[in-house]
């Protein structure tokens, strides 16, 4: 049924953390790994080790550079900063993809609020990849159906993995701990304090699709010196002991 | 956005040949003895029409075999609903034109709902389109509107050469009615060029929430090659070339075209000259509706500039 839920019991998603994520790619390849052999058919690549290679992906990491604005009465202007953005499906509550799929093989479910596609229903029309603003699905060049981020659905129920792994893969991974993995619904899980404190906050609020991924973001660098930090200053070492003692009495005589 | 060949041609045709059976809805009020041979002709012509476009439709589909799945989810997509109307259209039509040639029984209500349902197609084929917020060039009411108006002027171009072949010359009254429409519908997509939004929705800023910091730009992609996303949604052509083919689309699928009608009524030998009026239509037509694809551009993008 490609109608949408009126409301979920719960909203499972992620929080990311742009101020930590070091953009890594781990969780991109973590994802594709999981992915390759959980849920549906397995992520494809075409010419894989060809001059164009091409191959679907459920999770990709941008990186951006941001060059703050002047703050008036700054000193200076902070300098651009680079921050790594990784990207999904954020299982948007109006999700515009599920609505517009004829076939019913992509809908949303009401007890988690999970975004997913029966591949066996998918006829491959590419409607909803073209309705998603983010670009968080793919058509597998194999398969020739249309796969998406499941949120590890085939991880975070099952039983037959260890406790500490029922997350997703991409949040299992992520060596910095930029990834979370909760229920938004939730006020109280970590995932919704977090958002609360750090000011977390929606892609593309303009599309109005209501994503249940939010990301918090970078925090502010001290970017109000006066001056560029002598960053050759800093490596020279204030030498103490005998070696202090040596160092005065030379620069004495010198 | 990608222009894919089989949906152009899906769109162009089959508008086309829902225009030609909306205006043979109300045939039985014109001639309700209207022979076999003009029968049969103007409806296997809509019939083929439709039904070529249809079938093209399916060929940029990864799994035709499961295209019957299309037609569950007409109660939340446009692309389901278009798939019921078009077969209710052909069923609707089919009973009337049987009915109509076989059994010497035109039932002019079943003519009508042909031509609501006729339309009703057209709509909702426009709407697939118009529903995608993603896309702001399509994301509006007038899209919808420039479907209908565009299958309406190629129905009636079409019923206008026929009715030449038929009857040896067009008359000044179908003529004149073809040529306004040829007018409105191209009156109208004028307008629709004219009231595009070329500022973006969303922006690099908006796309990842860090224009609250600042100007913010992509400093390296997520992938070194061309992927899905970028085939289907990078698409992009030039503004010189965009320019260069709207005027080819103008010229062939609207100003030809009346200059051709104009021609039959000047030099006679009607049928001849509206022939080339039809096919120099449906090339304009395909202009048309491959620029409606490639000028668009996919709010996905702001995550590459
Ligand atoms: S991010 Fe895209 S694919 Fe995921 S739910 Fe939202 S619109 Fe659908
Ligand atoms: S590609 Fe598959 S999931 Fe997407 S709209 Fe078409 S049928 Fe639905």
């Amino acid at each position: 049924m490609t109608s949408l839920p009126q409301s979920t019991d719960r909203k499972l998603g992620l929080v990311i953390d742009l101020d930590i994520c070091v953009g890594c790619h781990a969780c991109v390849v973590a994802c594709k790994e999981w992915n390759t052999g959980g849920y549906g058919a397995p992520l494809s690549d075409q010419d894989a080790y060809g001059d164009e290679p091409v191959g679907s992906w459920l999770n990709r990491v941008h990186t951006f550079e941001v060059t703050p604005r002047a703050e008036p009465g700054a000193k200076a202007v902070a300098p651009a900063r680079v921050v790594h953005f990784p990207k999904s499906c954020l299982h948007c509550e109006d999700a515009p993809c599920v609505t517009v799929c004829p076939t019913g093989a992509s809908f949303k479910r009401s007890d988690d609020g999970i975004v997913l596609v029966n591949e066996d229903w998918c006829i491959g029309c590419g409607l909803c990849a073209w309705a998603c603003p983010y670009g968080a699905r793919e058509m597998d060049g194999a398969e020739k159906v249309m796969k998406k981020c499941t949120l590890c659905v085939d991880r975070i129920y099952n039983e037959n993995i260890p406790e500490e792994d029922r997350v997703p893969s991409c949040v299992r991974t992520c060596p910095a701990k930029a990834r979370h993995f909760g229920d938004l619904a939730d006020p109280d899980s970590d995932v919704s304090q977090m958002v609360a404190e750090r000011g977390g906050y929606d892609l593309m609020p303009e599309q109005g699709t209501k994503p249940v991924n939010k990301y918090l973001p970078p925090r502010p660098k001290q970017d109000d010196l006066a001056e560029p930090i002598n960053l050759a200053a800093l490596a020279e070492p204030k030498a103490t002991g005998f070696l202090g003692w040596l160092d005065d009495a030379l620069t004495r005589i010198g | 956005m990608h222009p894919a060949n089989s949906v152009i041609f899906f769109t162009v045709f089959s508008g086309a040949g829902f225009g030609l059976l909306f205006l043979l809805g109300f045939a039985t009020m014109a001639d309700e003895n209207a022979s076999f041979l003009f029968l049969f002709v103007h409806f296997g012509i809509a019939f083929a029409m439709a039904v070529a476009g249809l079938i093209s439709s399916t060929f940029h589909l990864g799994h035709p075999e499961r295209a019957w799945r299309a037609l569950t989810q007409w109660r939340s997509s446009w692309l389901s609903r278009e798939g019921v109307l078009a077969i209710l259209t052909l069923l609707c039509g089919g009973a009337y034109a049987l009915l109509w040639m076989f059994f010497f029984n035109p039932i002019a209500p079943l003519g009508w709902l042909t031509a609501v349902l006729a339309l009703l197609t057209v709509w909702a084929t426009g709407m697939i389109y118009a529903q995608i917020k993603a896309v702001r060039l399509w994301y509006r009411l007038l899209t919808p509107v420039c479907y209908l108006l565009f299958s309406l002027a190629g129905g009636m171009l079409l019923f206008l050469m026929l009715h030449a072949a038929f009857f040896g010359e067009a008359g000044p009254f179908l003529s004149s009615v073809a040529m306004v429409m040829l007018l409105i519908a191209w009156a109208a997509k004028w307008w629709w060029w004219r009231t595009r939004g070329d500022a973006p929705l969303s922006t690099p800023g908006t796309a990842t929430g860090l224009g609250a910091i600042g100007k913010t730009r992509l400093l390296e992609a997520p992938h070194t090659s061309d992927n899905y996303l970028m085939k289907e949604m990078g698409f992009q052509i030039g503004r010189k070339h965009a320019d260069k083919l709207r005027l080819l689309a103008i010229g062939l699928g609207g100003v030809a075209p009346v200059v051709l009608i104009l021609m039959a009524r000047a030099f006679g030998g009607d049928v001849v000259w509206l022939l080339l009026a039809v096919i120099v239509h449906l090339l304009g037509m395909l202009a048309e509706r491959w620029l409606f694809f490639a000028e668009a551009k996919h709010a996905v993008m702001a995550f590459y500039r």
